[in-house]
């Protein structure tokens, strides 16, 4: 039996999802990858646009402003409490682009299998992604897929585009802060970056935190539907609060001051971080956000970020400050007086 | 939460600093040393020197592990994971300290080198056990609080018969580097550091206990306050040493009853004497070579001992000349002093040790105070 035959034979039957492995025929864009997109990503996906099988997707262009954002997502280990590969892929790149102002509309994925990888895992996190799409009202409408041999990739990689388009008249970006603006965030930060970290190899503890990934999208519209004046949307992922804040005062050439009190931290958290000597304001968020805005919207903002399950825990943390030095200062809770600064090197490999 | 909020709670930090202001002496200065770079890493992160008179100095010590070490022993490091089959298990903040002529564990890494980082020696352990077609050798640094997990890893080693895990020891000793300072002459002769007391780190005690510094206070007479972490721990200390102080006294007092007894723990210390012997001599970054002032595997234990078992010899290599980490780690320096603080010297680019470690003076100065520079 030559090897055309036995490809053709092996493709008539169904993916054995229960025990089959990706294996290098699945990227090599004969038969056996079409079964892969046909079983696994087409349902998990389903729309009208990747239903047509192009390698494209075509959409009508509409007036104003669009945007376009990219993620990698490398996270290890594969699934987590609180989500997986596939629905943080998906909330990464919504959030990127739903801190414009835009509502997401399309994303595109890119899958990077490495030779081996269980079809029944690509299929679960296919479907995860597939649920986190249609939850945060966004199609992925075109894909592709690549499989390496063993040793070349931990499992799966996963990037995702997206594309969006901001509501007329909302003008959001990092270098617009102002001195006098508050700051607010949406909740407690660092849940995602302890869950990971809770479950790596090596650094098993017991602890109920669950990853806070989740589409900010829904709860954007209602921020800037309610007030359009929002400066400055940002989501604090890998580096966490203090990095984001560092980019925001590079960016808009201020400084900003903080009041310790005010950042909520659950105290699973907090107790994960003391016992691994992090500090929270320096771990990855992925359902989380900063909003900046003038401070008479303030006290609005804050109603309306409370009023959305993803900000019930929403504060004002602080107000940005005129400053040359760019400097993140927080009052500490005991009455002293620090500096927030970037995170030197890299706390935690691959968290997203 | 319980065992943190009441240690951090803003209030008793108040009535704690008014104390401090109301008891310490205008017309005299209290220059106190933090031996340990988590209690210089929580003064910083706390602001705890602004609830402090003018005339209360911190004087940051020597107790940071990275920052001691020599470049010479990090560059033993890199030559043991530079060997083949060799997996070299570290803890994080080791990978980016400067070896000589610009090398770091981060690079060997890069080149090719087998190095994992580990949480503790447990992990290093598993590796053994799951590739037992390797050497896998432990970076293993610390004071006395370090040390007790690396005795009962190497006794678990030998008892499972390991024979392919062994321990590059770098574990150090608090009394002997408070000692060192003491004895320096720069504070005995010149006086130009002048050290009115110093703050024990509670950690380190929680296993020698407070009795090693009793000989400080009688010797030297410098008053000791065994001290926790939190910043009400550390503003309760510095109370207690300032009124030692205003009445002439020199005792160790321990601030940190809730773990620190005067023997410390004895199980602990005699896991560590079954496993350890003195070294001879040691150099430390900043205080020069040091007797009796470091650990080496006992010779039952040699077959663990990385040094022994590779025969990898030590070559004395200096850092950066221009670098005031030296200076730094005796107290006679602060960050600021250093004319590549900030500059070429930065936490994404160090060129001395104690801008790597997250316990470094440097590092705490440049992450969390760089602002007060600029307002006074």
């Amino acid at each position: 039996m030559n090897v055309a035959s036995r490809a053709s034979r092996s493709a008539s039957r169904r993916l054995d999802l229960a025990a089959g492995r990706v294996d290098l025929t699945h990227g090599a864009g004969g038969r056996a990858m079409q079964q892969l997109i046909e079983e696994i990503f087409r349902p998990a996906f389903d729309n009208p646009m990747l239903a047509r099988g192009d390698d494209q997707a075509a959409f009508e262009v509409v007036g104003g402003r669009m945007v376009m954002s990219t993620d990698s997502f490398v996270v290890s280990p594969l699934f987590f409490p609180g989500g997986d590969i596939g629905s943080l892929a998906v909330h990464g790149t919504v959030n990127d682009v739903a801190m414009s102002g835009a509502r997401p509309l399309y994303l595109s994925a890119g899958f990077i299998i490495e030779e081996g990888f269980p079809l029944a895992d690509l299929e679960r996190i296919a479907r995860s992604m597939g649920e986190a799409a249609r939850a945060a009202e966004v199609a992925v409408v075109t894909g592709d897929t690549k499989v390496v041999e063993r040793g070349k990739a931990d499992g799966l990689f996963i990037n995702t585009a997206g594309i969006g388009v901001v509501p007329p008249g909302i003008e959001i970006s990092g270098d617009r802060a102002r001195a006098g603006d508050a700051i607010l965030i949406s909740g407690s930060m660092g849940d995602h970056g302890v869950a990971i970290m809770a479950h790596r190899a090596g650094l098993e503890f017991e602890t109920t935190i669950v990853s806070d990934s989740a589409a900010l999208n829904g709860l954007v519209a209602d921020m800037v539907a309610s007030v359009p004046t929002i400066r400055v949307l940002r989501d604090p992922t890998r580096g966490g609060l203090a990095a984001t804040l560092n980019e925001i005062c590079h960016q808009s050439a201020v400084g900003m001051r903080l009041d310790e009190a005010a950042i909520p931290v659950r105290p699973e958290v907090l107790g994960a971080c003391e016992l691994l000597g992090l500090d929270p304001l320096n771990v990855a968020n992925e359902g989380k956000l900063i909003a900046i805005a003038p401070a008479e919207d303030a006290g609005r903002l804050l109603g309306v970020l409370r009023r959305h399950p993803l900000g019930r825990d929403a504060m004002v943390i602080g107000e940005v400050t005129a400053d040359p030095a760019r400097f993140v200062r927080m009052a500490t809770r005991i009455g002293g007086e620090r500096m927030i600064d970037w995170l030197a090197g890299e706390q935690l490999p691959r968290i997203c | 939460m319980k065992h943190l909020d009441e240690y951090r709670d803003a209030e008793t930090a108040r009535r704690l600093a008014a104390s401090i202001h109301r008891e310490a002496d205008t017309d005299r200065r209290y220059r106190l040393m933090e031996f340990c770079g988590g209690h210089t890493h929580a003064i910083f992160r706390y602001g705890i020197e602004d609830l402090l008179p003018a005339n209360i100095e911190m004087v940051h010590g020597p107790g940071c592990p990275v920052c001691v070490l020599p470049t010479g022993r990090l560059d033993m490091a890199i030559r043991l994971a530079k060997r083949d089959g060799v997996i070299l298990a570290s803890y994080g903040d080791m990978l980016r300290v400067p070896g000589s002529k610009g090398q770091s564990l981060m690079k060997a890494k890069a080149d090719g080198a087998d190095i994992r980082m580990v949480y503790s020696t447990l992990d290093a352990l598993k590796l053994a056990e799951a590739n037992p077609g390797r050497e896998v050798i432990f970076f293993a640094i610390g004071f006395e609080t370090t040390t007790p997990p690396t005795a009962l890893a190497i006794e678990a080693a030998a008892k499972a018969k390991l024979g392919n895990f062994s321990v590059f020891c770098n574990h150090v000793l608090t009394p002997s580097a408070i000692a060192a300072i003491l004895e320096a002459p720069a504070v005995r002769d010149l006086g130009a550091v002048e050290i009115d007391g110093f703050l024990g780190p509670a950690h380190v005690s929680v296993v020698i206990g407070s009795q090693p510094y009793e000989f400080f206070a009688e010797e030297y007479r410098k008053p000791v306050a065994i001290s926790g972490f939190e910043p009400i721990d550390i503003l309760q200390s510095i109370l207690m040493l300032v009124r030692q102080l205003n009445e002439g006294r020199a005792e160790v007092e321990n601030q940190y009853i809730r773990a620190v007894t005067r023997d410390g723990n004895l199980r602990a210390k005699q896991a560590v004497s079954r496993i350890f012997e003195l070294r001879r001599d040691f150099e430390w970054r900043g205080l020069g070579h040091i007797p009796y002032s470091a650990l080496r595997l006992k010779d039952a234990y040699a077959a663990f001992d990385a040094e022994r078992r590779f025969d990898e010899p030590y070559i004395a290599s200096e850092g950066n000349k221009a670098c005031a980490c030296p200076a730094i780690l005796r107290g006679a320096k602060k960050p600021t002093d250093c004319r590549l603080f900030g500059s070429v010297c930065t936490p994404e680019t160090p060129l001395g040790s104690c801008m790597v470690s997250s316990e470094g003076a440097c590092a705490a100065y440049y992450s969390y105070g760089r602002m007060r520079e600029r307002t006074q």
